[in-house]
């Protein structure tokens, strides 16, 4: 029995029945990624020693009897922007290079609460600023399906880690689209939940007001136990809600779709989006029909602004949040030649551990604060995200849920539009408005695209605090999708050819 | 540094007219910081009392100090601010070592507390009511230390080391509208504003207010325009005022500094300004301009800050007197005529003295040590009385000394200096040098004989009603005696020795 080619509910039978020790499944999955890791690159660091320790721990617990956490012995993967004790955490950036955190993140502390064995960190772009993890400054991740091409981002490490079976769920995060347009780009599944669903607090910080933390995972069932694991109020983080959003697992496993109202996206269909997406974009809003769900249109004007608000806001914050990888207190060190006065050794700190990016985000964050242009351009990005919130009112007035393509194209080739900055902010324009508006949404695979045989996805929004919906319906349209073609979409994906 | 030429005080103002503003920042005394719950204690070890909150690590997040929100309210409504219902707290962005994120978290314009006012007494008796624009919430740096160069700044220093326990302090910044028509009064305006907002913190007992420690700090702006001129003078803000007698002296001296560029037809530039105690003067620091560009915005990290109408009342009722009604108590309390109670308060005497008389002294006896050879010394080491080595627990047990006949006031006078030297308490000194005063009737009276053998005609002379001459041989009895005599009980038994 391939181990890792089960889904996470059926990893966690196998633990309970004692089909498998989590020794033997955390092994499994090690084994996996020294198999496909190296032509993949989805870790930054495995922690081999450390996951097996906490699977041994397991095991022992679970031998002598003892009543254990319900994902206990289950192994996952964490972006590397979240911070691990004693493990090292870059975001992707040379200027946290050998950095060790003297604490725990929030969710990465639930995760060793539930004894889930850590693997190891995953890539991103750097600081989580690119929709294709090429701007990792410890190199690109490939997509599983095609190893030339992008596994989007920038969580293309954890959607690469978990569509490549080295990991059975991984820890995202999203702040205009890096959880969902990598679970698009690899033909997985990724929850951004609710704004102040789960806890920043240990999450290096991007968009404060956008970021947001969620699953990775192959199902929407496997999302959901790992949702449920890291969802919840923190007293470490002023802007996690204080109320309990409900059971994500038993959202999915009760799924119904009978007179539920799904709503059509007027503004994200059409031109822009390629072909082959648009068409099975169709036949799910045909199989949601014959589900038992009510299509109706809706129009959200405001969504041609979102992009264009979302590089104001998101940069704005980024130039403050990055301010403080200064060389005084961590990370990357460089003293120039000469008199180093502080302000040179902080400069030459900068100018050597930011990429082009990130540099590139700086000055036109630092750009739009300015006096004199801060009405002009964070102020006015500020009232679009409040015209878009309103698009979403009056939409979610209408339809219980809303649907879109994912991305608008399938994974292209790595190295492609990477001169372009603007054609590569056009790859989240279905999932930033979500950010700007702070509600939930998933990526669901939708079929292969015809032109390509890539993953086609479909995301589901719903509103602030119902991210139970977005479950609910997700689970009915997956199995709806199996019926259809006659197995699971991951499926499709071709072996990860290793050593290549 | 060329010293600056300085236009004689009423020669200025004959032609100057002189407008101040003053910003006092005031530590809170909460047991934790303002955004995390490390010690608010930076006197202890350095970087002890940190975290990654305070430390500004990546992915911390900061929690509001709902104490330090409580602290900021009563000093807003003491002051006779309006609350905000709705306040948000802002980033304000510059890099500089000592501020670990790079920006200092504060409120920018949404202050907690704002359009208030009070009313101030100045020596001469006038009473200046003082409009105040804002109080708001904000944090402390760390505190810089730097080594090498000889100026203790910056500059020229071969490296600096920093002590975030200071980093994350909650402070309170009161801010006023400019202070117009003190004339001549303006640097006594300016200590005596001070002074109020001591008394006020001090009685609201959220601060520890002592300006020595820099609980109570004050930037002075000062600014010249010819009489009738309509347009405000440029200003300078001068920092590092750390009494109330520098305060009144920087105003002076600025006023005297900028009316003698002005009248010589030069112009004042826009700056920071550092009050050097030692030599009386300021110095030039950083150019501030209004361009100067700290890209506020909203903090994303923290929700507004919404005190609901019964906290703000249940705060309002909780106040304790205003200082007005609290000096009209006192003086009616302790007796005082308008003259010594001017006088007390206008010396900054006020805590003390009632301090004492709550250690059991008399008001009268505590005045006359305080505003006596207390306020003397303080005057000669340039300095306030609360920096002395001197408490009013001491000046309290002095008292008693002298009102129980131990030791007379010029002994007392004695053991106030030993005190202040750090010699002991009053009691100890006393029994230590031996001062108690001789009340051995026994011992006086050989004394006594002794002295009138040398002087045979003095009691010849008593007899005869000259009673003065009794005054001879009680000089000689006390220098006999080193002092330690009650002089009173010597011409009292000189006067029994005449009888007999
Ligand atoms: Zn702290």
């Amino acid at each position: 029995m391939n181990l890792v080619k089960l889904t996470a509910v059926e990893q966690l039978e196998g633990l309970r029945s004692g089909a498998f020790t989590s020794v033997e499944l955390t092994q499994a999955h090690l084994d996996r990624i020294a198999s496909v890791d190296g032509v993949v690159h989805a870790f930054l660091h495995v922690n081999a020693s450390g996951a097996l320790a906490t699977a041994a721990e397991v095991d022992r617990k679970r031998a002598a009897g003892e009543t254990l956490p319900a994902l206990a012995g289950l192994p996952i993967a964490v972006k590397d922007n979240l911070t691990t004790i004693d493990e090292p955490t870059t975001a992707g950036s040379k200027i946290l290079e050998g950095w060790v955190p003297p604490y725990d993140s929030t969710v990465v502390s639930k995760l060793r609460a539930e004894m889930m064995p850590i693997l190891g960190k995953t890539n991103l772009d750097e600081f989580a600023m690119g929709s294709t993890t090429q701007f990792s400054a410890y190199g690109p991740t490939s997509n599983p399906w095609s190893l030339d091409r992008i596994p989007g981002g920038s969580g293309g490490g954890s959607a690469a880690a978990v569509g490549a079976y080295m990991a059975p769920l991984a820890i995202g995060s999203d702040t205009g689209g890096s959880i969902r347009y990598p679970a698009a780009m690899t033909g997985t599944v990724g929850t951004k939940p609710t704004y102040g669903a789960v806890s920043r607090y240990g999450l290096i910080a991007l968009g404060s007001s956008l970021d947001q933390i969620g699953p990775v995972a192959r199902n929407v069932q496997d999302a959901a136990l790992l949702h449920d694991v890291i969802a919840g109020h923190d007293e470490r983080d002023s802007t996690s809600l204080p109320e309990d959003l409900g059971s994500m697992v038993a959202a999915a496993s009760n799924g119904s779709l009978a007179g539920v109202k799904v709503g059509v996206i007027k503004e994200l269909s059409g031109s822009g989006f390629q072909a082959g997406i648009s068409a099975r974009f169709q036949e799910s809003l045909e199989l949601l029909k014959a589900a038992g769900a009510e299509i109706v249109e809706v129009s959200c004007p405001s969504f041609q602004y979102a992009i264009a608000a979302y590089y104001l806001i998101l940069p704005a914050e980024a130039s403050s949040n990055l301010a403080k990888f200064d060389s005084v207190r961590f990370g990357m060190r460089v003293t120039p030649e000469g008199n180093p006065t502080i302000e040179r050794v902080m400069a030459a700190t900068r100018e050597a551990g930011f990429g082009p990016e990130v540099k590139r985000r700086i000055i036109l964050g630092t750009y739009a604060l300015s006096s004199g242009y801060y009405d002009d351009y964070y102020g006015s990005a500020q009232k679009v995200r409040t015209l878009i919130q309103r698009d979403f009112d009056a939409a979610f007035a209408k339809a219980d849920v809303l649907v879109s393509p994912t991305a608008p194209t399938t994974a292209f080739k790595l190295g492609e539009k990477i001169e372009d900055p603007l054609a590569m902010y056009l790859n989240d324009i279905a999932t930033i408005p979500a950010n700007l508006a702070g509600i939930p949404g998933l990526s669901l695979p939708n079929g292969l695209a015809d032109e390509d045989g890539l993953p086609s996805s479909i995301q589901l929004l719903a509103p602030a605090r119902a991210d139970q919906r977005l479950y609910s319906v997700g689970a009915v349209l997956e199995k709806a999708h199996e019926n259809v073609w006659g197995k699971r979409m991951i499926d499709f994906a071709p072996e990860v050819k290793a050593g290549a | 540094m060329a010293k600056a030429e300085l236009m004689n005080y009423e020669q200025a103002l004959e032609k100057f007219e002189v407008v101040i503003g003053l910003e006092v920042h005031v530590e809170l005394n909460t047991k934790t910081k303002m955004f995390c719950g490390c010690r608010n204690d930076f006197g202890d070890e350095p970087n002890t009392n940190v975290c990654p909150v305070c430390l500004g690590l990546p992915g911390a997040l900061p929690v509001v100090n709902k104490r330090a929100v409580e602290s900021a309210i009563k000093i807003g409504l003491a002051i006779g601010c309006d609350i905000a219902p709705n306040g948000r707290f802002a980033r304000k962005n510059y890099f500089y070592p000592d501020l670990a994120k790079n920006f200092q978290t504060s409120q920018f314009d949404e202050p907690i507390a704002f359009e208030g006012g009070v009313e101030v007494e100045v020596p001469s008796g006038q009473v200046y009511k003082i409009d105040i624009e804002r109080a708001h919430m904000e944090e402390d740096a760390g505190k810089l230390t730097h080594v090498g160069g000889n100026t203790g700044r910056i500059q020229g220093a071969e490296f600096s080391l920093v002590d975030y326990n200071r980093a994350g302090v909650p402070l309170i910044e009161i801010v006023t509208k400019p202070v117009y028509g003190a004339g001549a009064e303006a640097p006594e305006l300016a200590a005596a504003y001070v002074r109020y907002i001591r008394e006020v913190v001090k009685a609201l007992d959220v601060s520890e207010a002592r300006m020595e420690r820099g609980n109570v700090r004050c930037d002075a702006n000062v600014s010249l325009r010819l009489h009738g001129a309509e347009k405000l003078g440029t200003r300078t803000e001068t920092k590092n005022v750390n009494s109330l007698r520098s305060i009144e002296r920087a105003v002076r001296y600025e006023i005297q500094r900028q009316a003698h560029i002005l009248a010589n037809g030069g112009t004042i530039i826009q700056e920071t300004r550092h009050w050097h105690e030692d030599k009386g003067t300021t110095s030039a620091g950083r150019p501030k301009s209004d361009a100067d560009d700290y890209r506020y915005f909203p903090e994303p990290d923290l929700v507004p800050v919404a005190p609901s109408k019964e906290l703000i009342e249940e705060l309002r009722a909780s106040l304790p007197e205003d200082p007005a009604t609290r000096r009209k108590r006192l003086q009616e309390a302790w007796g005082f005529s308008d003259l010594e109670f001017r006088d007390v308060v206008n010396a900054g005497l006020m805590d003390p003295i009632e301090e004492t008389v709550a250690a059991g002294a008399s008001p009268q006896a505590a005045r006359k040590w305080w505003s006596g050879e207390i306020a003397r010394q303080a005057n000669a080491d340039g300095k306030d009385v609360s920096e002395l080595n001197v408490t009013a627990a001491q000046v309290a047990e002095l008292a008693a000394l002298v009102e129980a006949g131990k030791i007379n006031d010029r002994i007392g006078r004695e053991v106030l200096a030993a005190v202040m030297n750090g010699e002991g308490n009053p009691g100890e000194i006393v029994s230590a040098k031996g001062l108690e005063v001789v009340s051995d009737d026994g011992a006086l009276m050989a004394a006594i004989d002794e002295a009138l053998a040398k002087q045979p005609d003095v009691l010849e002379k008593i007899r005869e009603g000259k009673v003065q001459a009794a005054g001879a041989v009680i000089g000689a009895v006390m220098q006999a005696m080193k002092g330690q005599a009650d002089a009173g009980r010597v011409r009292e038994l000189i006067i029994e020795r005449a009888a007999q």
